[in-house]
């Protein structure tokens, strides 16, 4: 039997939903076998490949990079999971919604700065005006909620998918938790 | 200044990063430049939630290390409520921060740099990872897993939760170790032990062959910055500060952290979303200064525990003064490992350590609070302004990996310098420039506002108009 190609993504986030997954612990040795981790924060892969089985996406959308990065990702994965409240909803990331983004950067970059305060802008991605869900983007085919979800509903999701059914997740994790 | 070499995004790090290397006119690195791309916005958007809110909301900072995020907030509001939290709630504030240093190191040591460490920093980049590990050496990748798992573990039976547990809250903890969880952590000692001895044997075996990345992996002249008990040994939860210079002479000794801002100034490059702070002293950018665990073994005068005072001292000999080279920031995690799996079991031993009152309880007395603690990357500040309803006005946060980037801007600098040869970029020359950020596990998710990539690096070489010479 052919490996599975799984991706893993982090837009914006904090990572605690690829802890969580790798939370699973001994788990993830028995299933190391099966999966080929084609591209993710964990390995070296340069680009994000042609053909991925399944995709799980952790964070919200919030700059242009991250647009461009959700899109590319739907056309190249069979099944594009939303991994964890960041995604599903926005949640925290979103906390900035409610501020103009110039003052959100005016905080950080002339209030909170002691020299040569100003807005970074040379070779990092413009931010958007608001953080949204990945959904709002681009169609997701499976959603798992969660900060961070339970790594044994990660465990599930996995197991389901390597059989091949998409996963019924209700009761599994919830938002928040 | 002619051509760009581009790394992106830098693989295996805990965060969104990426690489710009410029050339001279005669094809000699002239520049490095790390990109940190991602910002959140974290000290603008808590305002207006309330105090009791923050160590739960910073949390999300970050899933690496949320137990030092809550700590430090948790510390900060200490200060805004005026209280001293119990004895036995710092104790196990203590104790908690002992599981995350264990997780958090594993997963640095482990699953990202063991990869370069022990299958080689010129190895197949599609087996380079923690699944290759696996196959390679599945005696080693399975004790990292089950260190990791283990320092997991830990958070879960203080705290209730692995990741983004809601345990550690102003003015101490809110509930009492269990004794089970008592026991059952105990049991678990001895195991970890050996996991940390032996990888510590592995590790000083292999110092030999990477003696090329010793000499240049940020291996220069800083300041180095970290927390200290009253005695000078170290100290990741109540310490104070220390600051030491390039020659290992003492700066600024038992500083209270709420002074930070007398210490550290924080400039702004256009080039990143990761501010750089300095020393202000020496203004910016001779201020550089490093924090983490090799910066604390150097800043400390022991560990204050018997097995890694050994290690300890062993670690120091390696330089005459600090040690320099950031390549040893992998040692000094696994050193450090040991020290919190002695301090857990001298801790879970105290004859008080099951009391059941664990928490302070006040209304906010104070309109601004400052918490510091030494988070896994570093020394990491939390500063809250607070309203008369005890609502967040203002916030600064300096994380642990900001206080690192002029380190590690200066070290891809050598690194590039060193491996990048004409304008072809090798494998072997890409994964050491990363390898180096590696060696600082910059936490960038943490970097108050920034963000991991999902992990393919692209990489670009501009000709002097801008045109692409070669992509990988």
């Amino acid at each position: 039997m052919s490996k599975a190609r799984i991706a893993t993504v982090w837009l914006d986030g904090c990572s605690g939903c690829h802890m969580s997954l790798l939370d699973m612990d001994e788990k993830l040795v028995e299933i190391a076998d099966q999966i080929d981790l084609v591209y993710s924060p964990l390995v070296d892969a340069r680009e994000f490949p042609e053909g991925v089985d399944v995709t799980l996406v952790e964070g919200a959308v919030s700059s242009v990079d991250d647009v461009e990065k959700v899109r590319l990702i739907r056309q190249r994965t069979r099944i594009l999971v939303a991994f964890g409240d960041c995604a599903v909803t926005s949640n925290v990331p979103a906390m900035r919604n409610e501020f103009k983004l110039e003052d959100v950067l005016h905080r950080g970059y002339e209030e909170n700065a002691s020299h040569a305060p100003k807005i970074p802008t040379v070779g990092v991605p413009r931010l958007l005006a608001t953080v949204r869900p990945v959904h709002e983007y681009v169609a997701v085919d499976v959603f798992l909620p969660g900060c961070p979800p339970p790594a044994d509903a990660i465990g599930y999701l996995f197991s389901e998918l390597l059989q091949g059914r998409v996963p019924d997740l209700a009761g599994r994790s919830r938002f928040g938790a | 200044m002619r051509e760009l070499v581009v790394v992106e995004p830098i693989s295996r790090i805990e965060g969104h990063g990426k690489i710009t290397i410029t050339l001279d006119e005669a094809g000699r690195v002239a520049d490095a430049r790390l990109h940190v791309t991602q910002y959140r916005g974290f000290e603008k958007f808590c305002e207006g939630r309330p105090y009791y809110e923050m160590p739960s909301l910073v949390e999300r900072i970050c899933g690496i290390c949320p137990v030092s995020h809550s700590l430090a907030s948790a510390k900060a509001c200490d200060r805004i409520l005026g209280v001293q939290a119990p004895e036995v709630a710092l104790k196990l504030r203590r104790l908690l921060n002992c599981g995350e240093f264990i997780q958090s190191h594993a997963l640095s040591f482990f699953h990202l740099s063991a990869p370069d460490l022990l299958l080689g920093m010129d190895s197949d980049p599609a087996k380079r990872n923690i699944l290759g590990l696996l196959e390679a050496h599945p005696a080693i990748a399975r004790d990292g897993i089950r260190l990791r798992q283990m320092g997991q573990q830990i958070i879960e039976w203080f705290a209730g939760k692995r990741i983004h547990p809601a345990w550690v809250v102003p003015g101490g903890v809110n509930e009492p170790l269990r004794q089970d969880h008592q026991q059952m952590m105990l049991t678990m000692v001895p195991e970890a032990l050996e996991i940390i001895q032996r990888t510590l044997n592995l590790f000083k075996q292999s110092i030999e062959k990477y003696r090329e990345e010793i000499r240049t992996f940020a291996n220069f002249p800083t300041h180095f910055l970290g927390l200290v008990n009253e005695d000078g040994t170290l100290d990741h939860v109540q310490g104070k500060l220390r600051m030491i210079d390039a020659r290992g002479n003492i700066v600024v000794d038992q500083m209270d952290p709420a002074d930070y801002q007398d210490l550290i100034g924080e400039a702004v490059e256009e080039h990143s979303y990761l501010k750089s702070p300095y020393y202000k002293p020496l203004g910016y950018p001779d201020g550089i200064y490093r924090v983490g665990p090799a910066a604390r073994l150097n800043v400390c005068s022991g560990c204050g525990t018997p097995l890694a005072d050994q290690e300890w001292a062993e670690f120091r000999s390696l330089d005459r003064g600090p040690v320099l080279s950031s390549f040893f920031n992998h040692y000094a995690r696994l050193i450090e490992v040991l020290y919190c799996i002695e301090t857990l079991d001298q801790l879970l031993c105290d004859p008080d350590i099951l009391s059941t009152r664990t928490r302070a309880f006040a209304q906010p007395n104070y309109r601004e609070g400052v918490g510091v603690v030494e988070a896994p990357r570093g020394t990491l500040f939390h500063h809250y302004r607070v309203d008369d309803y005890g609502l967040i006005t203002w916030a600064n946060m300096i994380v642990a990996t900001g206080n690192n980037n002029l380190a590690m801007n200066r070290g891809v600098l050598q690194v590039a310098r060193r491996y990048i040869d004409g304008n072809k970029l090798t494998d072997g020359a890409i994964n050491r420039i990363q390898a180096v950020i590696r060696a600082f596990d910059p936490c960038l998710s943490c970097s108050t506002h920034l963000l991991g990539d999902g992990g393919a690096p692209w990489i670009r070489l501009l000709g002097p108009n801008g045109e692409v010479l070669d992509e990988v």
